[in-house]
């Protein structure tokens, strides 16, 4: 593995070794165009930092929201988007697509 | 998610072997699925036969199961790209190959141009070309490219790279070059089938001149090649 390629578990792992709240987001179901495929993750601390992506920008925001929550209440979360969502059209999910997302505390 | 899981995960992809991450939408219940065993409370039948399934397909989803909702998710070991020749072109070639996720192998004998300080975070192998291939087997996720123009290095590379089941094979050199590297390989007992898998010239042609912009084209030839192997109906579907 290089240092180069983007790396959300070992960033997971760095970020919690270094005493820090971490989530991921996972992508676990897509429906139609949507900009990142399923198994794609998002890392989160709790300060709302965050690498990786779980769709174009679209939502990362909401899902950052999110993990962070879980972060504090250590329960897992599913997340719809798409375009029929009320929510999901306040948070801009412009593709035209659906996309579910599965948030979870690390450790 | 377990912190020991995230670890075995990082671990099975260090030592390039796939695996699944069985997990319960429901309340996060979970198991790694290897080919020969299972970790983990989500270990039902059912299960653990659909993420053997996502196991050979390199394909993660989210499957009805006996124990509820689960998401199999597949960390396969990523594609490699072995580099014969520490040249110009592979300085920039190598970290943007590294960046879309290739295990990089680096391989040169020459010790000026082989300098780990060139080519930080990658494997840089100071061998010869012929030697190294026959260890590291090209297998069918494994792109090969070589760039010195030196047929004492770029041939015995292509030697073994043209009988593996390398996905993909580029060689550096003019037109003029690629009739000469011919005639040498054909003399060699490369056959006009297995030499016709060489990509050459190297790189899609979008008139790249600086090493840069010819990494570009070599990488961009690359993931076409791949996606249109791994990907074939999503492609067609995009070309029509």
């Amino acid at each position: 593995m290089t240092a180069a390629a983007e790396d959300i578990l070992g960033t997971a792992a760095a970020w919690k070794a270094e005493g820090r709240g971490v989530a991921l987001a996972t992508v676990t179901l897509t429906w139609g165009s949507s900009p990142r495929p399923v198994g794609s993750q998002l890392v989160v601390d709790q300060d709302g930092n965050m690498m990786g992506s779980v769709s174009g920008g679209c939502i990362e925001g909401a899902v950052v929201k999110e993990a962070v929550e879980a972060i504090g209440d250590g329960k897992p979360r599913l997340l719809d988007f798409g375009v029929t969502d009320e929510q999901a059209w306040d948070v801009g999910l412009a593709c035209g697509g659906k996309v579910q997302v599965f948030v979870e505390r690390v450790g | 998610m377990k912190l020991e899981t995230l670890k075995a995960v990082q671990a099975a992809r260090d030592s390039r072997r796939a695996i699944v991450l069985a997990k319960r939408i429901a309340d996060g219940a979970e198991a790694l699925v290897y080919a020969d065993r299972v970790d983990g409370e989500l270990a039902q039948a059912d299960v653990v036969a659909a993420a053997r399934a996502a196991l050979a397909s390199g394909r993660s989803e989210t499957v009805d199961t006996s124990a509820g909702k689960v998401f199999l998710h597949a960390f396969v070991p990523p594609p490699r790209m072995i580099v014969v020749g520490a040249v110009h072109i592979a300085q920039a070639l190598v970290p943007m190959a590294a960046m879309t996720g290739y295990d990089v192998i680096v391989v040169d004998p020459r010790r000026a141009f082989a300098a780990d300080y060139r080519f930080p975070n990658v494997t840089v192998l100071q061998e010869w070309p012929d030697e190294a291939m026959e260890r590291l087997k090209p297998d069918a996720s494994t792109a090969v490219v070589t760039l010195t123009h030196d047929p004492k290095l770029d041939d015995p590379a292509l030697q073994v790279a043209l009988t593996s089941d390398a996905f993909y094979v580029g060689s550096l050199g003019s037109r003029r070059t690629h009739e000469k590297r011919k005639a040498r390989l054909l003399d060699a007992g490369i056959t006009e089938a297995q030499f016709g898998r060489i990509h050459g010239p190297v790189g899609l042609d979008i008139g790249a001149r600086s090493p840069a912009e010819i990494a570009i084209s070599i990488l961009a030839e690359i993931i076409r090649t791949r996606t249109a192997q791994t990907e074939p109906a999503e492609r067609k579907v995009k070309a029509a």
